[in-house]
């Protein structure tokens, strides 16, 4: 509260040996031009984003005439019109599309994923490390290897271009990396943990119920964000299975794609209302996200 | 702060066993598995834990991959075996050429910069304060869809420097750096009356100009969309003993007015560049003002000829065509790097910090710079994480698709395409050959079965 003395050595130069006069000056230089290469940095991260905002919240005349940039000695130039046009023009309906793929999808994976890691982890069955390592292999397969076939096994049994094929196809290829992670995770449990509860004689599906998941939740919530955006997020499965009754939203707005300078209004609206449920996800459970990530980085 | 605590989370312990870290506690209960066999379940009940995960995967994915073979080796109507001749046709198509070339393209460029770049933010994150909200901004794409960053880059490259921000962003510092205002088409006034006469694409003036004595250089043929908005009625300037003189638009709307002459309403040409001539060296250059008038300070007595070059008569600098044919697959590497550079950054910042800080300090003290601490400790030590970085761009530079596909406008898509895209275009985008698909699904596949098995060994090394 009081003026401040000498300078303390704080911050990145803690703990470092003490320099000289001129290595100091140059340490403060330096920081000073990190400071300012990462605020241009961060502005060049940012305004894209910032510009889709603008755009979509601007009229079809007025961004067709200037840049979004403008914004900032016009703002009353926003207007909702955009979104109210978008919510009219039946977009509502790829958003629950959307919804009505994802939910179940990240619910079955973490179901199905889990009792096979747990197997993986904690039972004893003939060629297990073999399998587990099949299921490192398929981490990677890239998902157009299976588009003709079960295109055609879809049209086949009758469900090409219904929810439940889009949602079957991204719950096996989400399947892999969600084993993966959470094998790695329970693996970790004290064995003790389980040796005590199969001596009270509880069933395996009792202790993978009431030990295992439970004790996995961590792994659990990476492996649902993670999944959760990734299927959000899918265009390629939508375009391939997804007809325009059960089309998700990235699809309905690929659709728009072709004539992006009089959709402007549609598609910044249109991607910004896909992209605001992971922005507050990503913000409210960044930490499960970067885990999930760091966990599935060996892919 | 909560959220400091949040990116932190990947220095946590748990955060280590999620991670399959290979010497972790993972080792543990392994070793002492072993007396549990007698307690554990049958095989039979595994199996029962494994079916569902094992029939999706298979009929989904281990299936397709045979089927993918088989379907390969026919042609677009499923019928006629054409041998590898779809795989030939890859090949030997200029088309498939092209997109082969991109995806090397992609392959040599991307994980280059985006490993990079990720080194680069993760080291300088460390030096500020506001590291948190920064890695915050950065990581954000990954939240995003490609589709929507599709669309958000769509913008970005827009053209026209009046809506896309990187035509702005150029513009505005080309003009910093060179005369902002160009007047294609327009010319000196020709005639005997003139004072000007073209040369070389410029104007130059006839007879030597004299301090004093301002000069006259009247320039037709403005077009209406080229006057910039600022253009003030021309004057001459006021005399003084500098060389000094008007650049007008020689022409009254509506007609009257007197040629080689300011008039009432003729304008100013702001933003001219003209230069002091002497003996065929430039002896000083001057900026047009907004009312068209220009002055030489300082320049020594003499006679001088005074020239308008010809860059004055150029059209303005209006940036790049990100989206054509020539920047398209740039253009798009440049969006995969925005949303891929978070990834990098975050996960060579969580390698840093597990950095043992003693190493660091020890080389400090015996008196290395910090480049040589960079070079010689922090990068070695974190070649493994900068590999795992690496090899993911890899793979994910293979199969990128989704911002090929919405970024390229179909128009240059044939010159921005890429295998995964390609795919799709032939089997289900209005191609509808399957064979050809097929063929392109398993050359694709082939293309990551190197990395599948450098994942398989690592895994069993880790594990062993």
């Amino acid at each position: 509260m009081t003026t401040v003395s000498a300078p303390a050595p704080v911050g990145l130069e803690a703990g470092a040996p003490p320099r000289s006069l001129a290595g100091r000056i140059v340490d403060r230089l330096g920081s000073g031009v990190v400071q300012v290469v990462m605020v241009l940095l961060g502005l060049f991260w940012l305004v894209p984003t910032l510009g889709l905002l603008v755009v979509s919240l601007r009229s079809v005349q007025v961004n067709s005439a200037e840049g979004w940039w403008t914004i900032f000695t016009k703002p009353a130039e926003l207007t909702i019109e955009n979104y109210s046009n978008l919510l009219a023009s039946g977009f509502t309906a790829s958003f629950w599309n959307t919804v009505a793929i994802t939910v179940p999808t990240t619910i079955l994976v973490i179901g199905i994923a889990a009792m096979a890691a747990y197997a993986f982890a904690w039972m004893e069955f003939p060629g297990r490390d073999t399998l587990f390592l099949v299921v490192v292999g398929l981490l990677i397969v890239p998902i157009q290897i299976a588009l003709i076939p079960i295109a055609s096994f879809y049209g086949g049994i009758g469900i090409f271009g219904s929810i439940p094929g889009v949602v079957l196809f991204h719950v096996a290829f989400g399947l892999p990396f969600a084993i993966f992670l959470l094998r790695n995770f329970f693996v970790g449990i004290p064995a003790s943990l389980l040796e005590a509860a199969r001596m009270d004689g509880a069933s395996e599906w009792k202790i993978f119920a009431s030990v295992v998941f439970p004790l996995g939740k961590p792994a659990i919530a990476s492996l649902g964000i993670f999944q959760f955006l990734w299927v959000w997020n899918d265009m390629l499965i939508a375009l391939v299975f997804a007809n325009p009754g059960s089309q998700p939203m990235t699809k309905a707005l690929q659709s728009q794609m072709r004539q992006f300078g009089s959709n402007v209004d549609i598609l910044s609206s249109g991607a910004f209302m896909s992209l605001i449920i992971p922005l507050v996800l990503f913000f409210a459970f960044q930490r499960y996200f970067v885990q999930g990530m760091m966990a599935g980085s060996v892919k | 702060m909560a959220v400091t605590e949040r990116f932190n989370g990947p220095q946590d312990p748990s955060e280590r066993v999620s991670g399959g870290s290979p010497a972790g506690p993972a080792d543990t209960p392994r070793s002492s598995k072993k007396p549990l066999r007698r307690l554990g379940p049958s095989p039979a009940l595994a199996i029962a834990f494994l079916l569902p995960a094992a029939v999706l995967l298979g009929v989904w994915v281990v299936y397709p991959i045979v089927y993918s073979i088989y379907r390969s080796l026919f042609d677009s109507a499923g019928t006629g075996f054409v041998g590898l001749g779809n795989y030939a046709t890859i090949f030997s198509d200029e088309g498939m050429l092209t997109t082969i070339r991109n995806n090397l393209i992609w392959v040599v460029a991307a994980p280059i910069v985006v490993t990079t770049l990720g080194l680069i933010f993760a080291v300088l994150t460390e030096r500020i304060r506001w590291s948190t909200a920064f890695k915050l901004i950065v990581f954000m794409p990954m939240a995003v869809s490609l589709m929507a960053a599709g669309v958000i880059f769509r913008l970005v490259y827009e053209e026209d420097p009046d809506k896309g921000i990187a035509n702005a962003v150029l513009t505005t510092v080309h003009d910093t750096f060179s005369s902002s205002q160009g007047y294609p088409e327009a010319r000196p006034r020709e005639g005997d009356e003139s004072p000007v006469t073209a040369q070389g694409g410029g104007a130059i003036t006839k007879q030597a100009a004299q301090p004093g004595q301002p000069v006259l250089i009247p320039i037709v043929g403005v077009k209406p969309g080229i006057m910039p908005s600022d253009a003030q009625p021309a004057k001459p300037p006021a005399g003084g003993d500098t060389l000094s003189g008007t650049v007008w638009f020689d022409f009254t709307a509506g007609g009257g007015g007197t040629n080689n002459a300011i008039d009432d309403g003729e304008k100013g040409l702001p933003g001219m560049t003209v230069e002091a001539v002497m003996d065929g060296r430039v002896a000083g250059t001057a900026t047009t003002a907004e009312d068209g008038s220009f002055r030489f300070a300082g320049l020594p007595a003499g006679s001088y000829v005074l020239r308008l070059p010809e860059s004055n008569f150029q059209a303005s600098y209006n940036g790049l065509t990100w989206l054509g044919p020539t920047l398209i697959t740039p253009a798009i590497i440049g969006a995969f790097v925005w949303v891929w550079a978070g990834f990098a950054m975050v996960l060579i910042a969580a390698g840093l910090a597990a950095i043992p800080r003693d190493a660091l300090e020890a080389a400090r003290i015996d008196g290395a710079t910090e480049w040589q601490v960079f070079r010689r400790i922090t990068v070695p030590l974190l070649s493994p994480v900068l590999l795992v970085v690496f090899v993911t761009m890899i793979i994910n530079t293979l199969k990128v698709f989704d911002l090929v596909f919405i970024i390229a406008p179909s128009s240059v898509q044939p010159e921005a395409n890429v295998v995964a895209l390609e795919m799709w275009r032939v089997s289900f985008g209005g191609g509808n050959n399957q064979g050809l698909g097929s063929a392109l699904a398993i050359f694709l596949l082939i293309l990551v079965l190197p990395f599948m098995i450098m994942n398989i060994r690592r895994f069993r090394r880790e594990n062993a």
